[in-house]
């Protein structure tokens, strides 16, 4: 529902419902890690609250495991991620392309030497926020996450590594990553960033109409692995590299 | 102890732009060739379209042996050297398999800085400190084995300048060629018209560059499809005329090349004489001794003078063919940085767009105008191309106007994703006394092996030359209706880099040269050296295709010459 491009969608009620409720959704879950932070939520109400966010019928979050990360540190990373590409009166954002999924996938694999930097500064970062305003960074409103952003930024909370600003710098590059990326990777769910800056799509030939209509061509929501040629099922198809069967 | 291979007529050291060429006249010739490569072969299906995993996770280099001694960058001899990324890749085809493919002549002045720059501006313009020399030969010289590459390769563009036939609508600032390229170049698209337009209002002289991808059916391959995943990335349709689709599998075809995927070597051995005999390599967990009559390194540039440094003998205490102690000197890393960014009022319509279908101004390049009241020599070839992917475009500059994330930010990506563009400025930059390769005293590869250390900073006449071409490209930018514009930093180290040149420069003198007029060792007759390890200076446009053309040349030379130079 939230995948339309809202800069070609004119059903602006579609968007903004679909919005809405995942807006809510991602408070609930927020809700829930500043409970379980806070020791006050019991286990079963979390389970309850839980799979009632998953089962809306917006919610983009199917079959999402944690192969890295923590529940609360997923917990607070989404909710730095929706900092810094907030779901708002202009679309989707990080939350529904599922750039934490993306980053914890990541974290396993490419990104595994930076686990630990993740560890520590979402570990900070909740820390300096329970100090500074008494509850969990997921848990505080928009405007005191974001100051508190800031605040990692600039270098004013202790205890990040390798420093606020790098981590900053590098949350900020990996939630972009997440949101951008070929859907395979786990983020840029339903297209939504690729919508998000209207790119019509990979494409494996762009004729010059294709070119010139721009931003009009209408997007084809494709991943590259959905092409034949790349996915590894295609091993029926012949080599055309002429020396590859001359390996010496 | 390696295992004793069957000795060969010519061991070429890496299958990539340079090695790749090479082997095909000799081969052609009926000489037996066996190409060491470190990587593997590749083919269409392993490029896919994937902006996270070609650009920003470097597949496949990230994995290979070029990753894991990655040279070590200082900008001088009291900094502490830094050890960082490699920006070349191992395979069949080497870095031709996921380079942009522009594939330029050098201009003639670019053969010849030192008399010319005397000749016409007086002996006190060539920078202090610089250690510049004219090339033992011109452009002339040169000019029939670029055609050959040209041809053979396949490479798209539109002449300036056949037999003195001026043709504006290619680069009227060229030098003379013999014939047009083999095929037309590649198409324009609307911002390389936009950009065509505004220069042609300052009275400049806008082309599009040459090309080493089909703009039609060549040779059998299809042509350029214009998907847009050309930067670090293969081609899904072997419209890029890598070596490894062009003139290694023609190689392999007269049955006299042999190519040994994933062999790393490791020294290049030499009888006490100072002859070379061979090479040693590793593959896996094996030795090998490959015997040979000549020897051709073909490796990048930092690896070409590594081997060297690292292959001492008898002959050789300071290193193969360093009794002069030149290996490693002149040492250059193009300064192709400090680019201009640009925002456009409206969508430049670049998602298809790829490197090398661009815009291209020779105006402010090379001695292609008067140097008499400026305080640099050189210029640089301004260079604007239509190449926009998703991840790249949400990192974009913000101009100033919006805190780089957030809700502002977000409503600036979404308006402004396909309306930035980031100039490609290659500049002019020269060889200087303080600027050299050798090898890290700390830093070492996975098999024991020092690391190279780069010592080299760009020096005033360079940074002049960027100061100079950024304003340039400023002034076409606004010309084009550009409303923000960001200059960035003049440069100061030269780390690792895609335009690696010197360390075993070519020339007539062996006291300042390691390799002679046709690329032969100066100290050891039956060792060639081939790739921008020869050339020393680097124009103000990509190497590859003159790279290409001195392979040819002295693939030629050897074949004409095979007993004088086997003894």
């Amino acid at each position: 529902m939230a995948r339309k491009n809202p800069n070609k969608n004119n059903d602006k009620h579609v968007t903004d419902q679909s919005i809405d409720s995942s807006r809510r959704n991602l408070l609930k879950s927020a809700g829930i890690v500043g409970a379980v932070a806070m020791g006050t939520g019991g286990a079963s109400n979390v389970i309850a609250q839980d799979s009632a966010a998953r089962n809306s019928p917006s919610s983009p979050i199917t079959r999402e495991a944690l192969e890295v990360l923590t529940a609360e540190e997923a917990e607070t990373l989404e909710a730095i991620c929706d900092c810094l590409i907030p779901s708002d009166e202009n679309g989707p954002g990080a939350y529904e392309a599922r750039a934490v999924h993306y980053i914890d996938r990541a974290l396993s694999s490419h990104n595994k030497s930076v686990r630990e930097n993740y560890m520590v500064s979402l570990e900070a970062i909740n820390r300096y926020s329970k100090i500074t305003r008494g509850k969990a960074f997921p848990a505080l409103i928009k405007d005191h996450q974001n100051s508190i952003l800031l605040a990692v930024q600039s270098n004013k909370v202790v205890g990040c590594a390798p420093s606020g600003s790098e981590f900053f710098n590098m949350v900020r590059s990996h939630t972009i990553d997440g949101t951008f990326c070929d859907p395979y990777y786990g983020g840029n769910q339903n297209f939504v960033g690729w919508d998000m800056v209207q790119y019509p799509g990979i494409r494996l030939s762009a004729s010059e109409t294709d070119v010139a209509q721009g931003a009009d061509l209408a997007p084809n929501h494709q991943s590259a692995y959905d092409h034949e040629t790349y996915t590894k099922m295609a091993s029926n198809i012949e080599m055309t590299n002429r020396g590859g069967g001359k390996n010496a | 102890m390696p295992k004793n291979l069957p000795k060969t007529d010519v061991v070429i050291v890496g299958m990539g732009a340079a090695g790749g060429v090479a082997a095909l006249p000799l081969t052609n010739a009926g000489l037996k060739v066996i190409g060491l490569e470190a990587g593997g072969w590749l083919s269409p299906r392993d490029f896919a379209p994937d902006e996270l995993r070609n650009g920003a996770r470097n597949w496949p280099q990230a994995v290979q042996k070029a990753a894991t001694e990655a040279p070590t960058v200082r900008a001088t001899s009291n900094d502490k050297a830094v050890q960082g990324g490699h920006p070349m890749m191992n395979a069949v085809g080497g870095t031709t398999m996921h380079y942009w493919a522009q594939s330029w002549r050098l201009n003639p002045w670019d053969f010849t800085v030192v008399s010319a720059t005397r000749k016409r501006y007086g002996a006190d313009r060539i920078p202090v400190g610089s250690t510049v020399e004219d090339w033992p030969f011109g452009y002339e010289e040169l000019e029939p084995f670029y055609e050959k590459v040209e041809y053979s390769v396949g490479i798209s563009g539109q002449a300036g300048n056949v037999k003195g036939s001026i043709n504006k609508a290619g680069n009227i600032f060229e030098g003379e060629r013999q014939n047009e390229y083999p095929m037309r170049p590649l198409r324009s698209s609307p911002f390389t018209e936009l950009m065509g337009d505004a220069a042609r209002k300052l009275d400049w002289n806008p082309f599009q560059g040459p090309a080493a991808i089909t703009s039609e059916l060549y040779d059998g391959r299809p042509p350029c499809q214009y998907h847009g995943f050309c930067n670090k990335g293969g081609c899904h349709v072997q419209a890029k005329s890598s070596t490894a689709f062009t003139t290694i599998p023609k190689a392999i075809d007269s049955g006299n090349l042999d190519v040994v995927t994933f062999a790393r070597v490791t020294n290049i051995v030499t009888d006490n004489n100072g002859k070379v005999t061979g090479v040693d390599y590793v593959k896996g967990s094996e030795s090998f001794f490959q015997p040979a009559d000549v020897v051709l390194m073909a490796s990048y540039a930092y690896e070409n003078v590594r081997l060297l440094q690292l292959s001492k003998s008898r002959a050789f205490p300071n290193g193969l063919v360093n009794n002069s102690g030149q290996v490693g000197r002149h040492y250059l890393s193009h300064h192709q940085g400090s680019p201009v960014l640009a925002l456009f009022p409206n969508d430049l319509r670049n998602w298809y767009g790829l490197p090398a279908q661009g815009v291209a101004i020779d105006d402010w390049a090379d001695d292609n105008f008067d140097h008499a009241d400026m305080d640099f020599i050189g210029g640089a070839n301004l260079w604007v191309h239509t190449d926009r992917k998703p991840m790249s475009a949400a990192k974009m500059s913000t101009f100033g106007r919006v805190r780089n994330w957030g809700s502002d930010w977000k409503k600036f990506i979404m308006e402004n994703a396909d309306r930035a563009n980031t100039a490609y400025l290659q500049k002019t930059t020269l060889p200087y006394e303080d600027n050299y390769l050798d090898l890290d005293p700390i830093v070492k590869d996975p098999m024991g092996f020092p690391v190279t250390r780069i010592t080299a900073y760009y020096h005033d006449n360079e940074k002049k030359v960027t100061a100079f071409s950024q304003e340039r490209m400023e002034e076409w930018y606004r010309e084009a209706g550009a409303i923000e514009i960001v200059r960035t930093g003049l440069g100061n180290a030269m780390g690792a880099s895609t335009h690696a040149y010197g360390g075993t420069r070519m020339g007539d003198n062996s006291e300042t040269n390691v390799v002679d007029r046709w690329g032969f060792a100066h100290e050891a007759p039956n060792l060639g050296i081939l790739g921008a390890s020869v050339m020393g200076t680097s124009g103000s446009r990509n190497p590859t295709l003159t790279v290409q053309a001195l392979s040819w040349r002295t693939a030629e030379y050897l074949v004409n010459n095979w007993r004088s130079i086997v003894g």
